[in-house]
């Protein structure tokens, strides 16, 4: 595979030979680094991540070890239980580091599974065009419209709480606005003077995809997924909340806030550390989506 | 405008239809069933309370007797709760549920208005940071945290209010609906003051509003005659929405305040079973929805003379 192959990426490099050009990524990346609530969320994110995936491997307390003569302790360096412990004497620093990386886990897995659904759904919509563009963006409408918490609500009741189910359900139904930001992108471009040229000078409709499409959808794309993963979370929690969630000895922030509402006249702290936890990691998400969407799309601001 | 309405009805009553359907197979292609016991009954009683619910029949006669009685208003007996109808337990939880739901809502409205538009009229001012800082945090924080720490708050440590559940005697007092409506109704106020910041800063910049200024009106007049009128538009189309999502949330506050409302009995049909009950609460706000966002797109083409409908 040689690494020039077509004539426009030849011109490009003849270009930035005379004058170093700056591609849109590089640009809306010095731009997100001018976001402080953006790069502080970024780094604090990173250090959550790191917490949930490497703290329970770490942490001197398992998540699952229960203390029979420690039910209910508040916050103590005793024992290290920083975060005290909950009504069965488990450690509650190991789990909600372990509801965490649930959390998290869920988030991006379902976020995942609604941006393929709706990538897929989106693109095909707009770059078709005609009727099947008119009835699958009519389905996106009436779909728009159901009261899907409850179908979710009725699955995880039926089919027992399973955590595939539980991805799939919450990605299921976080799709239909990513399908119409694909396909409002898809359309835009296909009409756009830069797409029309590069026709003419007979660029084949795959490059095209690759070089002009591709990369002008991902932007909003990438926006979007960052906004969702939050949403995701709060819907699983949602979930875990009513008792419908992710089920022992798993656990999630949903789940822990939940088992902490029940017991928070006695035992505030377990209510108080997980809703904090979750409350932190919304915000990180909120911030750098935010971020990137001035980032990406200046207009926007 | 008649006949756009007729169009959006005909379109509702397939929607309707297929939601009836996929709950009704979903729910029966389920293990278990709702006369499982911790100890199995007989056989032949077991038979019997099936076929008292027309139950031993086969399942697409079983469908095709549900529609019929729903045709006919008829949502079915409760398999739970001996004696009573869909109807009736839909009957009791629903005033609840649409008082709390009704009060958020309007309070999520009045409040959000205000806010959104003091902050866009003194932008970059400490009163608009305050509600910019408010709008982010009330986004990111959902219900049943705020729920639980206003219960813990106000009603134990404080003991202002009571922290859950209805008197049986008086039924629905204001002192036991201040928080669960403050708290469905928080979410809700910090999207639509951000929605009103928004198009109130676009609006006030707009020239028609700079000749309303110029010609002499005076400050109040030009914001509630002129800029109210066209800035609350983004907020109008934000109703459909921002009901759908008021419907969801009281499933939590129900929850999280122990109210006998529509959404905790839901919750509950769903983990017995009662299939039938289950299948009329997802009716009535799959029904309630389509209907809100029709309310809400007619009242957006009244508001707005740009948009017509025909």
């Amino acid at each position: 595979m040689s690494l020039i192959s077509t004539p426009a990426e030849k011109s490009a490099m003849l270009e930035g030979a005379a004058v170093k050009g700056r591609s849109l990524w590089e640009d809306a990346q010095s731009r997100l680094l001018r976001n402080k609530a953006a790069v502080f969320s970024l780094v604090l994110l990173g250090v959550l991540v790191v917490l949930a995936f490497l703290g329970p491997l770490l942490w001197i307390h398992d998540s699952s070890h229960i203390y029979r003569d420690r039910v209910q302790l508040p916050p103590t360096f005793e024992h290290l239980h920083i975060f005290g412990t909950d009504a069965q004497g488990r450690d509650l620093f190991a789990r909600t580091l372990v509801g965490l990386r649930m959390s998290l886990m869920v988030g991006v897995v379902a976020t995942m599974v609604s941006l393929a659904i709706g990538v897929i759904w989106g693109a095909t919509a707009g770059f078709v065009g005609g009727r099947l563009d008119q009835l699958m963006m009519r389905i996106v409408d009436v779909l728009y419209s159901l009261p899907f918490i409850f179908f979710v609500i009725i699955l995880m009741v039926v089919f027992g709480r399973n955590i595939i189910l539980i991805f799939v359900a919450i990605g299921a139904v976080e799709w239909l606005t990513m399908a119409r930001i694909v396909r409002g992108q898809t359309i835009s471009l296909k009409g756009m003077e830069f797409v029309e040229a590069a026709r003419a000078a007979g660029v084949s409709q795959f490059s095209i995809i690759r070089r002009h499409i591709v990369p002008n959808v991902l932007g909003p794309v990438v926006v979007y997924v960052t906004l969702t993963i939050p949403v995701v979370i709060l819907a699983e929690s949602f979930l875990s909340f009513l008792g419908l969630g992710v089920q022992e000895p798993l656990t999630s922030l949903g789940n822990l806030i939940s088992n902490g509402a029940r017991d928070m006249e006695v035992a505030p702290w377990t209510l108080y550390f997980p809703a904090l936890t979750m409350m932190v990691t919304l915000f990180c998400f909120n911030f750098i989506g935010d971020g990137l969407r001035d980032a990406i799309d200046p207009k926007d601001r | 405008m008649l006949g756009y309405v007729l169009r959006r009805i005909l379109v509702a009553i397939p929607t309707i239809l297929v939601i009836i359907t996929v709950a009704f197979f979903m729910m029966r292609i389920a293990p278990g069933g709702p006369f499982d016991l911790e100890r199995p009954m007989p056989e032949e009683i077991r038979q019997n309370i099936l076929a008292a619910y027309g139950m031993d029949q086969p399942i697409w006669k079983q469908y095709l007797d549900y529609l019929a009685g729903l045709a006919r208003g008829d949502l079915g007996p409760s398999l739970k709760f001996r004696d009573m109808d869909v109807a009736d337990i839909i009957g009791q939880g629903f005033p609840v549920s649409a008082t709390i739901g009704l009060l958020s809502m309007t309070l999520a409205v009045l409040v959000g208005t205000v806010f959104g538009s003091v902050a866009a009229l003194r932008q970059n001012n400490p009163s608009d940071y305050a509600v910019v800082a408010f709008a982010t945090v009330g986004i990111v924080i959902p219900p049943f945290v705020v729920g639980p720490i206003l219960a813990l708050t106000i009603g134990i440590y404080l003991g202002w209010l009571p922290s859950g559940g209805l008197d049986p005697r008086l039924g629905m007092t204001p002192d036991r609906l201040i928080l669960p409506v403050i708290t469905l109704a928080l979410p809700q106020i910090a999207i639509i003051s951000r929605l009103m910041r928004a198009s109130m800063i676009e609006v006030i910049r707009s020239n028609y509003i700079r000749t309303a200024r110029a010609k002499g009106l005076s400050a109040p007049a030009v914001i509630v005659k002129h800029a109210l009128r066209s800035a609350i538009l983004p907020l109008v189309s934000y109703l459909g929405p921002a009901s759908a999502a008021l419907l969801t949330g009281s499933i939590v506050i129900e929850q999280v305040f122990s109210l006998p409302g529509i959404g905790r009995q839901f919750v509950n049909a769903a983990l017995q079973r009662d299939y039938t009950v289950v299948m009329g609460v997802v009716i009535l706000y799959a029904s309630l929805i389509i209907l809100l966002n029709l309310i809400a797109d007619l009242l957006y083409a009244a508001l707005n003379p740009k948009v017509k409908y025909d």
